[in-house]
């Protein structure tokens, strides 16, 4: 801060007031559903949607035409001391994946959530629809606030929106997921604040664009990169810092569930991508991006087999949503080219945003299907789904897609994202990650193939239905499926991903390859028996068995509070040490 | 040592204490006190980075006291979540822990 700012007058531009309006709108909502209560929330709720869904529409255009990113400029003051709102490639595609998913949601949890006619208020419907407004509020702030601090904010505000979403039911063990979540939120949010101070400090700005011109590699900044990242981290629930993601995603009502997995565990990971890549592409170092892609193999394998040892498909859910959140920080050594510099525009980058859009949507629809199926059943026992498939045909097929959808073989979304993280491997010299991309889509596969097998099974009786769900509900958990692998469409824009060529044979000998390594994941580590012989007699299973249950004994001991905090703030050192020491030159 | 060193050493001894007890303490409302321990001393470290701003033959910098007053309203707003969904977990189970109940399973649906 030793000279007066440099004069970067920045302009707002025409379409700008539409930032404010998709910000205004939902907040609007909240404070319009809490005060007309009774039936209302819900028709303000739908209403907002469809409007949002224009807004964001309207934003993506306006980013088209103009081909500059969108700016707003509160107040017509200028940064540093006004705060400017700014939409670029990257917020847009969040907004719609966002205003997307929400809106599914809220067609799903139509029904769930409804007040009787005649009767009262009921709270919980009350309280989801204005949460749901409320994180999608906070979720859209996150994409498009220009600051650090506005940025704080709108993190706290996605984990206050969030934290009551797990807990609707008021359970006693949704409860105390929801306060672990909270608690373990609050740590990572101020360890982001003490970042944002030291940048404030050393460089006399929290703006984004201004910060990427000022920050330079030296001890102030290194330190708030490792405390950000690390806090960042926390929320996100990346291995081993997920100690609350398994309870509270699971416990969670279904839609809620779809939300926080879906979007809300995203919120922050577009944060670190911000904090990477736009404001400090600089000071972060090849050694420290190897130590996220780590952290996400990490995931990948642990949430993967742990995901097989559940018993409950809602619990399996979300360790594959664990499982999911290592796939999203494989993108960060993969943006570093052979010569350890940090290219831009990263194909890897392009990568990982597409993985985000196909892992919020499959995601959602997996939790939906989840959600049915639990709602229909009574229950989610994995081993006691015989015969779903034949009884909910739809709900079944919105499972087998998502899961083919995460997959990533057939042409879709996740595919293309693979396809892109892979040459830039290749590209990188970086061959260990190709060995985690592919590996990991084995473990996919694996509890992708024991939750179909399960659902698919020929029950011994016709099954009965407790409750007839919705067929609405379950054709938008298909449709956010479907909508997961048919974002292959969505890219034409990525030349050299283009899914089309030696599609059918390579493709089928894949998804044959991937479907055999599963089967042979869950032979050996699912504790299910299927009715039949115990795990005793297989030298293979009792093998596979001691594994598992290693697996399973090390996540327990990475979910201890006490064990994931010092990881935290091992965590911090390690990353600050690492860019102090790695700085080329 | 000059004042704002000297403020400056305090917030980071508060943000080391409160980081110990976020760690250590296993009562849900220590953790919850601890974590406002670090939230002050990032607050005294905002306050000595204003008043380095004067250091620059300005009166202080404005700004990290906005910044400041809107990181207390965030603060207490997540301390009053965390207290009510405290008092709602003992009054529901009559015990407040985080830590799941006996088993050592985590609480599932």
């Amino acid at each position: 801060m030793s000279t007066v700012p440099d004069a970067v007058v920045e302009l707002a531009t025409s379409s700008g007031f539409l930032l404010v309006l998709i910000l205004v709108l939902p907040f609007a909502a909240v404070l319009l559903a809490l005060v007309l209560g009774g039936r209302n929330p819900r028709r303000v709720a739908f209403l907002t949607l469809v409007t949002g869904l224009g807004l964001a529409i309207a934003i993506a255009l306006a980013l088209a035409r103009g081909g500059q990113p969108l700016i707003y400029l509160l107040g017509n003051w200028a940064p540093p001391l006004g705060v400017a709102l700014r939409a670029d490639g990257l917020s847009v595609t969040m907004l719609l994946t966002t205003v997307g998913v929400i809106l599914g949601v809220a067609i799903y949890a139509r029904n769930d959530f409804t007040t009787p006619p005649g009767g009262g208020e009921e709270r919980a419907p009350l309280m989801f629809w204005i949460l749901l407004m409320a994180v999608w509020g906070s979720l859209n702030l996150i994409f498009l606030a220009g600051d650090l601090f506005t940025l704080y904010v709108a993190l706290e505000l996605v984990t206050f929106a969030g934290v009551p979403l797990v807990c609707l039911d008021g359970r006693p063990a949704t409860l105390q997921a929801a306060l672990r979540y909270l608690l373990f939120a609050l740590v990572g949010s101020v360890l982001y604040m003490l970042g944002a101070v030291l940048l404030y400090g050393a460089y006399g700005t929290l703006d984004i664009a201004l910060l990427a011109q000022r920050v330079r590699p030296e001890a102030a900044a290194y330190a708030a990169a490792a405390l950000m990242t690390g806090g960042l981290l926390a929320k996100t629930a990346l291995f081993p810092l997920h100690l609350w993601l398994p309870p509270a995603h699971a416990g969670a009502p279904a839609a809620a569930s779809a939300v926080l997995s879906a979007l809300v565990v995203k919120g922050s990971w577009f944060l670190v991508v911000r904090l990477w890549f736009d404001v400090m592409p600089g000071v972060v170092t090849f050694s420290a991006a190897q130590v996220l892609g780590a952290l996400g193999a990490g995931a990948i394998v642990l949430g993967s087999v742990v995901a097989l040892r559940q018993e409950r498909l809602k619990l399996l859910v979300a360790y594959s949503t664990m499982a999911q959140i290592g796939y999203l920080f494989l993108m960060f050594p993969l943006a570093f080219d052979a010569t350890g510099q940090l290219s831009a525009p990263a194909p890897a980058v392009a990568g990982g945003l597409l993985q985000v859009v196909s892992h919020a949507t499959a995601k959602a629809g997996m939790f939906m299907a989840a959600g049915l199926i639990y709602a229909a059943l009574g229950h989610d026992r994995i081993g006691e789904l015989a015969g779903v498939g034949r009884a909910m045909p739809v709900a079944t097929l919105a499972l087998a897609v998502a899961g083919v959808a995460l997959m990533g073989v057939l042409p879709s979304g996740a595919y293309v994202a693979k396809k892109l993280m892979l040459d830039a491997a290749d590209a990188s010299g970086q061959w260990w990650w190709t060995l985690v991309l592919q590996g990991g889509a084995v473990f996919t596969a694996g509890y992708v193939v024991l939750t179909l097998f399960s659902v698919m099974r020929r029950a011994p009786a016709t099954v009965r239905l407790r409750t007839r769900v919705s067929p609405l509900a379950e054709w938008v958990a298909l449709a956010l499926s479907l909508a997961s692998l048919l974002l292959v469409f969505a890219v034409p824009a990525i030349p050299e991903a283009s899914p089309v060529g030696g599609l059918a044979s390579e493709t089928l000998a894949m998804l044959v390859a991937l479907g055999l390594g599963g089967a042979l994941l869950v032979y050996g580590l699912s504790t299910q028996t299927w009715g039949g012989r115990g795990t005793a007699d297989r030298p293979l299973r009792r093998a596979g068995a001691a594994l598992g249950a290693l697996f399973a004994g090390a996540d327990d001991l990475v979910r201890r509070w006490s064990t994931a905090t010092a990881s935290l703030l091992l965590l911090v050192m390690l990353l600050g040490g690492l860019l102090l020491a790695g700085q080329p030159g | 040592m000059s004042t704002l060193n000297l403020y400056g050493l305090c917030g980071a001894a508060l943000v080391g204490l409160g980081l110990y007890g976020l760690l250590a303490v296993p009562h849900p409302l220590r953790k919850i006190l601890a974590f406002n321990l670090v939230g002050s001393g990032v607050f005294l470290l905002f306050g000595v980075v204003a008043g380095r701003g004067a250091g620059y033959g300005l009166a202080g910098d404005p700004v990290p006291q906005a910044l400041v007053i809107t990181g207390i309203v965030v603060a207490f707003s997540a301390t009053a979540l965390a207290v009510a969904l405290l008092l709602r977990l003992h009054e529901e189970t009559g015990s407040a822990s985080l830590s799941p109940p006996e088993s050592g399973e985590p609480p599932t649906v």
